[in-house]
């Protein structure tokens, strides 16, 4: 199963490698990880997305939540919760209708374009990994360049 | 508040903590904190090796149950005590280990003895620690004891810059502190408890499987009350030996790949096991095929990460186990529950015990391991603190020498650390002046912290060493005969020294037991004597240890000496 986990952790340095340390060491994976300061300057959160079977999952969050340095670590139910990462996809551009196309399959899902050239343009695009990765079969046509993606960030939502 | 150097600011934190000695080597990056021994009161125990000083500390911890201190100097004093921190870790024993390190503007420029033991440790320590600034030292000191000492103990690392040793800052030694993250379980689980009772009334085979947490809480009385009123027989695992007496009708000893063949088919024969501060590891379990399919576990740790990772339980209950453990006996009070008769399973027990008390075939020469265990057994007060190598004579140990009073035996049980007993035998006796320390050893481990000798000369720490010498690396030899068709390659040890002059050439007693009539006199010799004595026994080569679990295998598959 996928998994999102959302860890606050103190804002010190050595944390992110202390927890994926933790993952390596003790044979689970990371599947994207991200990694940003909360309104609170003392404390990050990481949010990090794991595939495992459910006794893996709930032995990830066991030893993450035994580290010193998390004060909090939450498995997150998908349902219920706000994930998205961004992604930035270089494309090639062939013929003339190619930039045309791009922008269309760039609107249906909500992206920008940046950077147009003669035989290149950017999409950014900020979605589920699904939806990313979607829309990485449907530009794959095109000629992908190059990718970057974030990483997923997520919240719980607030209930009612 | 007042105005002091690092270095003094980290003795007079230790002082606080009620630290009395330290283990060590000295380098040029701790030399600061060296220099301030001669203004305090904290014993300096001079090591031949960081790695000794390491299992030193890890041996003192354990017997007194507060974190032992070691010192070492950056880079390859630094390194040398990874595998004592990790041996440390691996056992759950509460350690601070303090090593120097470069001045912090030489931190990551490869300079003369930096190494980033920091990163090195990370995965072995429970927390570590790299003051930047003089005036964070006796914080992070109170601290390191604390995580050190608290829920499951462990190794903290306190890694000090030698500027920052140096650099004078007014400091505070807080008595209030807080670690956010950290809350080791206190409170006892009373719900839990109660549904535990009920499942072991219910079961119609229940047992008692004692771990390493058992003797960590020291549990001992709680653990023996719970046993005779429920009427259940206990196992344990190897880090468990001893947490019950093994001399107790209801004791089986130990369980797993060496376990005792008793204690394995009744663990195998249960319906329900209460497993107190376990963790259920391969060497304890084999393969998880072992148990009965509808065997229901109550599992009691202090370390909720362990419930579930091995073994799946019915039932957890989380907190210290001598917490959670008195709560039981309290309810049993109150209910009036006691168990008189005995039941057919308990019966079978006895009988099963009984049987292979008198039937494990032995070794028949004069000088066989079990002999050997026992008459050591025989002549030691059963208050002595026993310490292992790792190998062939530790798994004896484990078989034949019968630990009486709880709590008195230790070894290198999860990591596996060869040379370990020796230097913690030294530790324990620091921590024990008053009892006969003797480590029992094989050649091969002995070969790897022998130097040790000098330390308890030159310290006056009469330890006794208890050489099973078969002049080979004894369990792998044993694993080349029985997996690879006698094979022994990069065993043999015929060039070992002579050890009774190599104890004398460190001035040390040494002495030598080729029959019973000479160990009996060799033990007596040794416990009577106020110097380190290292008694060399020859034992033969090709003597197995049996029962034995193959690795990978269930323990109702025991190989049994034929």
């Amino acid at each position: 199963m996928w998994a999102i986990l959302s860890l606050l952790v103190e804002n010190k340095p050595g944390i992110l490698f202390k927890v994926t340390h933790l993952f390596r060491a003790r044979n689970f994976n990371i599947d994207s990880i991200s990694v940003g300061v909360t309104d609170n300057p003392d404390y990050s959160r990481m949010t990090i997305t794991t595939i495992g079977d459910e006794k893996q999952v709930e032995q990830i969050v066991k030893q993450l939540d035994k580290m010193i340095d998390t004060v909090e670590v939450k498995h997150l139910d998908e349902h219920k919760s706000v994930y998205r990462e961004l992604s930035l996809f270089k494309i090639k551009l062939s013929n003339a209708n190619d930039s045309m196309e791009v922008n269309k399959l760039a609107n249906a899902y909500g992206g920008k374009v940046h950077n147009v050239k003669k035989d290149s343009m950017m999409v950014e695009l900020t979605a589920t990994p699904d939806q990313t990765g979607a829309f990485e079969e449907l530009a794959k046509p095109f000629g992908i360049i190059d990718v970057a993606r974030t990483g997923v960030a997520a919240l719980q939502r607030s209930e009612s | 508040m007042e105005k002091m150097i690092g270095a003094k600011a980290l003795m007079t934190a230790m002082e606080k903590e009620g630290v009395k000695q330290v283990f060590g080597l000295p380098g040029g990056a701790n030399l600061p904190m060296y220099d301030e021994f001669a203004r305090c009161d904290i014993r300096h125990i001079l090591a031949r090796h960081e790695q000794s000083a390491s299992h030193m500390a890890d041996g003192f911890g354990r017997v007194s149950r507060k974190p032992g201190v070691c010192f070492a100097t950056s880079g390859p004093g630094a390194t040398n005590i990874l595998t004592g921190i990790a041996t440390a870790q691996a056992d759950s024993s509460p350690m601070i280990a303090v090593t120097g390190q470069v001045p912090v503007n030489m931190i990551g420029k490869d300079a003369f003895q930096e190494s980033d033991i920091i990163g090195m440790t990370n995965p072995v320590v429970k927390y570590a620690y790299q003051p930047r600034n003089a005036s964070e030292i006796p914080e992070v000191v109170r601290k390191g004891f604390y995580i050190a000492e608290t829920g499951r103990p462990g190794p903290v690392l306190i890694d000090i810059p030698k500027d920052v040793q140096q650099n004078e800052a007014e400091m505070v030694f807080p008595d209030e502190f807080k670690i956010q993250g950290y809350h080791p379980w206190t409170d006892p689980d009373i719900v839990a408890v109660e549904k535990a009772i009920d499942m072991l009334l219910h079961a119609q085979k229940p047992i008692i499987l004692a771990g390493g947490g058992t003797i960590i809480s020291s549990a001992f009385a709680e653990l023996q009350s719970i046993a005779e009123t429920l009427m259940l027989p206990v196992v344990t695992t190897f880090k468990g030996k001893g947490a019950f007496p093994e001399t107790h009708p209801l004791s089986l000893g130990p369980i797993g790949m060496h376990g005792r063949a008793e204690a394995n088919k009744m663990m195998t024969e249960a319906d329900c096991v209460l497993a107190i501060g376990t963790r259920f590891s391969d060497r304890s379990v084999g393969t998880f095929e072992t148990f009965e399919k509808d065997l229901k576990i109550i599992h009691m740790d202090v370390d909720p990460a362990e419930i579930g990772k091995n073994q799946t339980a019915q039932l957890a209950v989380i907190g210290d186990v001598r917490v959670n453990l008195r709560i039981m006996v309290k309810l049993l009070l109150q209910k009036a529950i006691k168990k008189t008769e005995e039941t057919p399973w308990v019966k079978h027990v006895k009988e099963t015990r009984a049987y292979w008390k008198e039937n494990l075939k032995l070794h028949p020469g004069e000088m066989g391991a079990a002999k050997i265990l026992r008459k050591l057994r025989e002549l030691l007060p059963k208050e002595s603190i026993v310490t292992t190598e790792v190998g062939q004579h530790q798994m004896w140990a484990s078989l034949f020498y019968d630990v009486i009073q709880p709590g008195t035996f230790f070894s290198s049980t999860g990591l596996g650390t060869m040379g370990w007993g020796f230097p913690a035998a030294i530790g324990a006796k620091v921590a024990r002046p008053d009892v006969p320390v003797v480590d029992i050893a094989g050649d091969g481990s002995f070969a790897m912290t022998e130097n040790s000798l000098a330390t308890a000369v030159l310290e006056d720490i009469p330890v006794i060493v208890f050489v099973l010498n078969n002049s080979i690396l004894g369990m792998v030899a044993q694993w080349q005969r029985t997996f690879y068709d006698r094979r022994m390659i990069g065993v043999q040890q015929q060039s070992n020294p002579d050890y009774v002059k190599l104890a004398e050439s460190y001035g040390a007693q040494g002495l030598r037991a080729q029959s019973m009539d000479e160990l009996d006199k060799a033990i007596k010799t040794a416990l009577s004597s106020d110097v380190a004595t290292v008694i060399d026994i020859p034992i033969d080569p090709e003597e197995d240890v049996l029962p034995f679990v193959a690795p990978g295998t269930s323990l109702k598959d025991m190989i049994l000496p034929s």
